[in-house]
């Protein structure tokens, strides 16, 4: 109790000119005061392994990485610091089992749907996503222009992720997707010549290609679809937390600090050629 | 000759028997009907009056979920895990057999081939199924050698074939030392060479006496047959899985749950159909 009246004047004392926009005046940590799984600590769950560029050296908790990064910075404007937080592993495929959840939130590159979110809460979104293809350098499938082009190839990407949806419904590749139990799987495959092509999330593809896969290269990212899908942060369906982070999203989203924590994690992604 | 059958009348002290026969069946019916009403009815009860059950009943048992589910799961289950077990299982018996002949073998020149088959079942005995697979679905491409194929649907089935063709080597083995030494003796004596004796005496009773335990290899080797999803083998499991993924629903694996029951129950009652028979044949009504 005494930390979270420590942290929260100070918080609230920082991020003063920002809540003025807020009807209730309340900031995001008398928000969040009290409503944790276990008090003044804020548990967040994610994945193992936690992949690049979100995360760093598989380690959620240095603050490097996209997500690590943005978990921090709303934990912040929660009124807890750093030493606060702690990290919990949570498969993706038990992040929606019933029963309680041993997390407050999960963030974990989880897109937003409504379909997911008849089940859990989700947070406003925090990263919005292109699709990308990757292939190896001078192969056949390297040498596409539009999606059509692709329909030939043998294509893959993860179970559950936009990227396979991307696939099936974009593509429509003549031989059945290939579904891939994570993406250290398709990129495996990829360069044993198991598949032709993998789709992956764009800041995923550009760190494959540039660290992961020998001669991979991008062949170009999804045309977008209307509305593009979000990544969110995952709770407990009516967890009272989720209105307080999403007060934090705005404060960091208005003060620049998302912008950029994105520069800093996340390649440029606007010279990567749209397939038509 | 007319017989008094009819006009037999039991005597009272049958009658009496009979009675009491009928009332202890009366009594045994009633016993039986409440215990299973009690235990049945009180597993139900506990389930449905559990707190988390209809957030359970909404995750695992959704009717919508089930359809929109259905035609990917059963698809896939019928291409891989079905198809899958129908190909590795005649390969796996030919291998079974052949490796526990051949560590029954005596000859000398025949003492490479002894050692290989010893150290063919320590080896794939020894190592977790899982495991195998995974090494051949994606090191074994990784070599890049001519020849191998990249569809990991055939490196995942020889993964298996490997694995269970040690268990069913050592199953074999065991029902070929079981049989009486006399036997070969008799072999011998009517003038048949040592593979006669084996093709002909052995094997013939052999087989049948390890029947039961043969199947119940393969009733596993059909719920193996979902670790293919390992190699991005869109099988049954895997698909209910992905399903699972973008819907948040796990009523797709209740289902895929209840397809597998489908083709291990039927199975199952059959092996154990073939041990009674076995019995019967074999001890020939002196039990």
């Amino acid at each position: 109790m005494l930390l979270a009246l420590g942290c929260a004047p100070q918080d609230s004392s920082a991020t003063a000119t920002d809540t003025s926009s807020q009807p209730t005046g309340q900031t995001a940590a008398d928000c969040a005061s009290g409503k944790t799984l276990k008090p003044d600590v804020l548990t967040i769950g994610t994945d193992s392994p936690a992949y690049d560029p979100w995360f760093a050296h598989n380690d959620p908790s240095n603050g490097k990485g996209y997500e690590s990064a943005v978990a921090y910075a709303v934990a912040k404007q929660l009124g807890f610091q750093n030493s606060a937080v702690t990290w919990t592993k949570v498969p993706f495929n038990s992040s929606y089992a019933p029963g309680p959840k041993h997390f407050d939130f999960d963030i974990n590159q989880i897109s937003i749907t409504s379909a997911r979110a008849k089940v859990v809460d989700f947070s406003d979104g925090y990263y919005s996503a292109a699709q990308a293809i990757i292939a190896v350098k001078g192969s056949p499938a390297a040498q596409a222009t539009s999606l059509a082009d692709l329909k030939p190839f043998k294509i893959g990407a993860q179970t559950g992720t936009t990227s396979l949806t991307a696939i099936r419904d974009q593509i429509q590749p003549n031989s059945d997707a290939v579904v891939f139990k994570n993406t250290n799987d398709a990129k495996t495959a990829l360069a044993n010549g198991q598949v032709d092509a993998i789709v992956a999330d764009l800041p995923t593809a550009f760190y494959l290609v540039a660290v992961e896969i020998d001669h991979g290269t991008i062949v170009g990212q999804f045309p977008s679809t209307g509305e593009p899908e979000q990544f969110g942060m995952l709770f407990a369906k009516g967890n009272p937390l989720v209105g307080c982070v999403n007060q934090a999203l705005a404060t960091i989203k208005e003060n620049g600090t998302l912008a950029a924590i994105e520069k800093k994690w996340l390649s440029d992604t606007v010279n990567v050629p749209v397939l038509k | 000759m007319s017989t008094p059958v009819d006009d037999w009348v039991p005597s009272a002290r049958e009658v009496e028997r009979r009675g009491l026969r009928r009332e202890r069946s009366r009594r045994d019916l009633a016993v039986a009907t409440v215990a299973a009403v009690v235990v049945i009815g009180g597993l139900v009860v506990g389930l449905v009056l559990s707190p988390g059950w209809p957030t359970v009943r909404a995750s695992f048992l959704s009717w919508p979920d089930a359809k929109a589910s259905f035609h990917a799961v059963i698809t896939g289950f019928l291409k891989y895990n079905v198809t899958g077990f129908l190909i590795a299982e005649p390969f796996i018996l030919a291998i079974g057999v052949l490796v526990a002949v051949t560590r029954g073998t005596v000859s000398a020149a025949m003492f490479p081939l002894r050692v290989l088959a010893i150290v063919y079942t320590d080896v794939f005995r020894g190592l977790p199924t899982y495991l195998v697979i995974i090494l051949f679905g994606f090191a074994l491409p990784g070599l890049q050698l001519q020849g191998v194929p990249k569809n990991t649907f055939w490196l995942g089935l020889v993964a298996l074939v490997l694995c269970y063709g040690a268990y069913v080597a050592e199953v074999f083995r065991a029902g070929i030392e079981s049989i009486h030494p006399s036997q070969i003796a008799s072999a011998d004596t009517l003038g048949l060479t040592r593979g006669q004796a084996m093709r002909h005496v052995v094997l013939p009773q052999a087989t049948r006496r390890v029947m039961p335990p043969l199947l119940n290899d393969f009733i596993s080797l059909q719920k193996d047959t979902a670790l293919l999803g390992t190699i991005f083998i869109f099988d049954g499991l895997f698909a209910a899985q992905d399903y699972a993924a973008y819907a948040f629903n796990y009523t797709p694996i209740t289902m895929v749950g209840a397809m597998f029951l489908c083709l291990t129950v039927p199975l199952t009652r059959f092996t154990d159909w073939v041990g009674r028979r076995a019995m019967r044949r074999q001890f020939a009504g002196s039990r």
